[in-house]
């Protein structure tokens, strides 16, 4: 990794993992999610089909749009790529870790947000309005349990890089037993359901007004911009993913980016990235969506979570 | 050499108030004349402050006073350049733009006589961040209090701007007199009036005189600066202004209380207490989250901005706080990070600020309201205003690549690091205020996607907006160069710390940008082995490169896609107008419900219906919230000091007889005193 063409390399592959990987975790999850229903759903390839199809369609767009509605989807889908290169998925060294650490990643989500929620806005289209408003509300309640959850496992590693996060925690294997460990991953795993839009927080299957958040900012959105911005989010959902996963077990990440660890990272990865789901559709077939106004306790719980967290880090 | 360039940049804003004055009935005159010399002062205070720092040697010379015994000492150390420079960079924006903004002016107002004010403003401003002396510090402190006053209440036949003036003078000058408490207790142990003499002064005080000598100063400059409590001037009086004087007075004239505060803290104590310091930490997060929570809830434009100025003032009292902290405690290196932090966030906090007001000035010149809910669609009519104030708006929410960003990040690489090094029960501070400043920036980031989404995008929501105007061209040019400042300190700041050597040099003596700066410039590091690291740059290469993937996308499938524009969804209404649009006050009911402990929030609907209450022919509605300082905090101090002044009356009755005997009285006392002593 220290050569230049190896660094180049590592960035490549991680971004082909983001971008190949990112639709199969989602159709996995959605599969999954049917499965446990007891429907047959559609299989995991779904999502890559839909991405294909969005591409080659046309879009309309409204006529109440600025040119910052076609600016948009480019920002979210650049931004989650961006981010996605700064974490560990494979190797303990994230291909741009040199870049930034975790408060990188999370501001550039948050630049994402910021211009999915002005896209939502320049419709003039009451919807878009609706779900921009909440969709900024419910990201600024959950960024301070967000943070607290990073505090408690940057503070142990000593650095807000990823990688070197990554190392501390494969320095001591039990460590996710801790109990500053296991407050920080419930925190962390409540804010995953409300920044990747799921139930409880949100539903990413309807397009009932009422409930809906995510899907009413991109109501207007159709074709490959839509492709683009759906696209983006599959890849948000895979790095917040294996942000939590590799932050909090580390198995099997790999010293270097040479070709038998490639291979075994990947498989481990994988396996985490469907356990993980596992939890996730188990979250969301047991549980109702609630209402928007009670989405604020749940993140005030995920608030005191990592708030203790950081107390349980602090006296043992 | 920057002595004499200071020099002549003071003697330009002279010039222009003279000008000013004597130009004061040829309205084209005085705009051009006024500002443009406001403009060769700023450009020349540049390049002297530039020099000063960096060179980071501190210069000092004595004006000729005219008064014996007075000194009017400047000294131009790399606090003070620091600060000089941000002023001059706003100077020169401010009054490129004013040379437009100003044309309308032109037979209606008088421009003669905001550009005196404009230009004694400017002058007050560069010798109080240099001024060495108390006295001539409390003087041009106090010119510049008056300055502010006169720009504030400039149009004064509105009756909220004169309230808000007086709300201002009344703040201001009980802010100074506890500074004149303050530097009469230094002068009395230093025995000079020398900013010299008062060098690490303060912290051979006993300690219950370091305390007050502390809060006299803290709470003398916080009422400038804007902490919560001592803020509800702020949101009065600065969007009353005219608003190239509001760009200043949010920009630069609330960052001579951070001033003030840094030169108190860093120079004239040399190791503060640690109590002060948590109260500092502890201000600001409160500051900046009531700052943010209160602007979310604003629909006028320029109040909005005003209650954002109290949120960042917070977050520079975060990276001062906690620099304090550290030096309490024995960590310089932390102690210099915070220290970079804060005043990193002060430039920064100038330049979008100020750009963020004249965007706002050049929206309400053109629709003529200041209120959000009447604009809508102006990314058409004014696409450049539009575009300079998306990039204020991306920056001050904190979000990278801007230089919002660089600062916040700092912030928290500040507060993280003083978990990992002290020991003390106080660390637990640290996360806690780094979680409440994440909450802040998320929630300014809300705000702001507010502010723009709702003034700029969507369909016009008055006849004002949809037949609004473009800006002349220097109110853009004044607009872009702070944009383009926005982008250079963003994508630049690996180049830029180093500029911080000499001032944490004389603070705290070390410089950290070794430890900081990375890669050539490239990296900024949290200073720490195996810390944390960022590269605006490196983001921005990475993102346009990488914008070839839906360029290749486009190119594989895209290319055949037909693009057409139809209408929005309208749910099948007929067609969708301004009044579907989400408004302002739409946009911020999650968070009025969430906050309602805070806000209180009051609503009042009246519907009229003929048939069914399903089927209003009318509604009124009304939505306010509890302007909870001014009621539970000021309204009773107002109401004990009228009872008190009633009471005072009676010994003020008017009669000559009665103050004579006063003056009799008081005579006597006096002989006394003096003939006990």
């Amino acid at each position: 990794m220290s050569t230049m063409p190896g660094a180049l390399l590592a960035n490549l592959l991680q971004f082909v993992l983001l971008l190949a990987v990112s639709p199969l975790v989602a159709g996995c999850i959605r599969t999954l999610k049917a499965r446990l229903q007891t429907r047959r759903g559609p299989d995991v390839v779904q999502p890559y089909r839909d991405l294909y199809k969005l591409l080659r369609k046309g879009m309309v767009i409204p006529d109440s749009a600025s040119w910052l509605f076609s600016a948009v989807p480019y920002i979210v889908f650049l931004t989650a790529i961006v981010a996605g290169l700064m974490i560990p998925t494979i190797s303990v060294t994230a291909p741009l870790g040199l870049f930034g650490g975790v408060l990188a990643v999370v501001y550039l989500l948050g630049l994402g947000r910021f211009a999915l929620a002005l896209g939502g806005l320049d419709t003039g289209s009451s919807f878009g309005g609706l779900g921009s408003s909440r969709e900024m509300t419910i990201a600024a309640l959950a960024e301070p349990a967000m943070m607290l959850a990073i505090f408690t496992v940057a503070i142990g590693a000593n650095s807000t890089s990823l990688s070197e996060i990554a190392r501390a925690a494969i320095g001591q294997q039990w460590r996710f037993l801790a109990p500053s460990q296991m407050l920080a991953f419930a925190a962390m795993f409540l804010v995953l359901i409300a920044e990747t839009g799921r139930i409880p927080v949100d539903n990413p299957a309807t397009h009932l007004e009422l409930t809906m958040i995510h899907e009413a900012m991109i109501l207007e959105y159709s074709g490959p911009y839509l492709a683009l911005i759906e696209w983006g989010a599959a890849i948000k959902q895979l790095l917040l993913m294996t942000l939590l996963l590799n932050s909090f077990f580390p198995f099997g990440l790999q010293p270097d980016w040479s070709a038998a660890s490639i291979v075994t990272g990947l498989a481990i990865l994988l396996l985490k990235l469907l356990a993980l789901g596992c939890a996730i559709v188990l979250v969301e077939t047991s549980n109702a969506k609630l209402r928007l106004f009670r989405v604020p306790e749940l993140l005030a719980i995920a608030f005191t979570l990592g708030a203790l967290a950081l107390i349980a880090g602090f006296l043992f | 050499m920057s002595e004499l360039l200071f020099n002549a940049g003071l003697a330009a804003y002279l010039a222009g108030a003279i000008a000013a004055l004597i130009t004061v009935r040829w309205p084209a005159g005085a705009r051009i004349l006024s500002f443009g010399l406001a403009l060769l002062g700023g450009l020349i205070e540049v390049a002297a402050s530039a020099i000063a720092l960096a060179r980071g040697a501190t210069t000092e010379w004595t004006l000729p006073s005219g008064v014996p015994l007075v000194s009017w000492t400047i000294r131009l150390d790399p606090l003070s350049a620091f600060f000089s420079l941000v002023l001059g960079i706003l100077a020169v924006a401010v009054s490129i733009y004013s040379l437009g903004y100003l044309r309308d002016w032109e037979g209606r107002k008088s421009i003669g006589l905001l550009g005196f004010f404009y230009n004694v403003l400017l002058l007050s401003l560069a010798l109080v961040f240099t001024a060495s002396n108390a006295f001539f510090f409390l003087m041009v402190w106090e010119a510049m209090a008056l300055a502010s006053w006169c720009l504030i209440s400039f149009e004064h036949r509105d009756e909220e701007t004169t309230q808000a003036g007086i709300l201002f003078l009344i703040m201001s000058h009980a802010g100074t007199g506890l500074l004149f408490i303050g530097f009469f207790i230094l002068a009395a142990t230093a025995g000079s009036l020398d900013f010299a003499g008062f060098h690490l002064l303060a912290s051979r005080l006993p300690p219950w005189e370091q305390g007050t000598v502390f809060a006299l100063f803290f709470l003398g400059f916080g009422v400038k600066a804007g902490i919560v409590p001592l803020h509800v001037w702020l949101p009065a009086a600065h969007p009353v202004a005219p608003s190239n004087s509001s760009a200043l007075l949010s920009g630069i004239v609330i960052k001579a209380g951070i001033y003030g505060m840094a030169r108190v803290l860093f120079d004239f104590f040399a190791v503060p207490p640690l109590w002060a310091g948590t109260v500092v930490l502890a201000v600001g997060v409160a500051s900046a989250l009531l700052g943010v929570l209160y602007a979310l809830m604003e629909h006028d434009l320029k109040r909005l901005l005003a209650y954002h100025s109290i949120e960042n003032i917070g977050i520079i009292l975060i990276g001062f706080g906690a620099s304090m902290m550290f030096r309490a405690l024995g960590y310089p290196v932390p102690a210099a990070l915070s220290l970079i932090a804060g005043l990193y966030h002060t430039l920064n906090h100038a330049i979008f600020k100020c750009l963020l007001f004249l965007g706002a000035g050049s929206v309400s010149h053109a629709t003529g309201t200041r209120n959000m809910d009447r604009m809508g669609g102006l990314i058409r009519r004014m696409p450049s205003t539009a575009l300079y104030f998306l990039i204020g708006a991306v920056a001050i929410s904190g979000l990278p690549p801007f230089n919002g960003f660089i600062s916040e990040w700092l912030t928290y690489q500040a507060l993280l690091a003083g978990f990992g090094t002290t020991q003390s029960l106080t660390r637990i501070m640290f996360p806690l205020a780094g979680a409440l400043l994440a909450l802040t920036a998320a929630l300014a980031a809300a705000c702001f996607v507010k502010a723009f989404g709702i003034s700029f995008l969507a369909l016009p929501r008055s006849d004002a907006a949809a037949n609004a105007h473009e800006s002349s061209g220097a109110m853009q040019f004044g607009m872009a160069i702070l944009a383009i400042a926005c982008v250079a300190w963003g994508l630049g700041a690996g180049w830029f710390l180093p500029v911080f050597d000499p001032i944490t040099q004389q603070a705290m003596g070390i410089g950290v940008s070794p430890l900081l700066v990375a890669a050539n410039g490239f990296v900024i590091s949290a200073g720490t082995p195996r810390g944390g690291t960022i590269s605006t740059t490196g983001i921005t290469a990475t993102l346009i490169l990488l914008s070839a993937v839906p360029a290749l996308l486009w190119l594989a499938w895209g290319r055949k896609s037909r693009r057409v524009t139809g209408p929005a969804w309208d749910c099948g209404l007929p067609g969708l107008t301004a009044d579907n649009e989400y408004t302002a006050t739409a946009f911020s009911k999650p968070l009025r419900m969430i906050f309602s402990a805070l806000y209180r929030p009051h609503r009042e609907i009246q519907a009229e219906y003929e048939v069914s209450p399903y089927y209003p022919t009318a509604i009124r509605f009304e939505s306010d919230i509890e302007p909870a300082f001014e009621k539970r905090l000021y309204a009773p101090v107002e109401k004990v000091i009228l009872a008190f002044s009633r009471r005072m009356r009676a010994v003020q009755a008017g009669s000559i007889h009665a103050y004579l005997a006063y003056i009799f009285v008081t005579l006597i006392l006096l002989l006394l005193y003096g003939a006990r002593a």
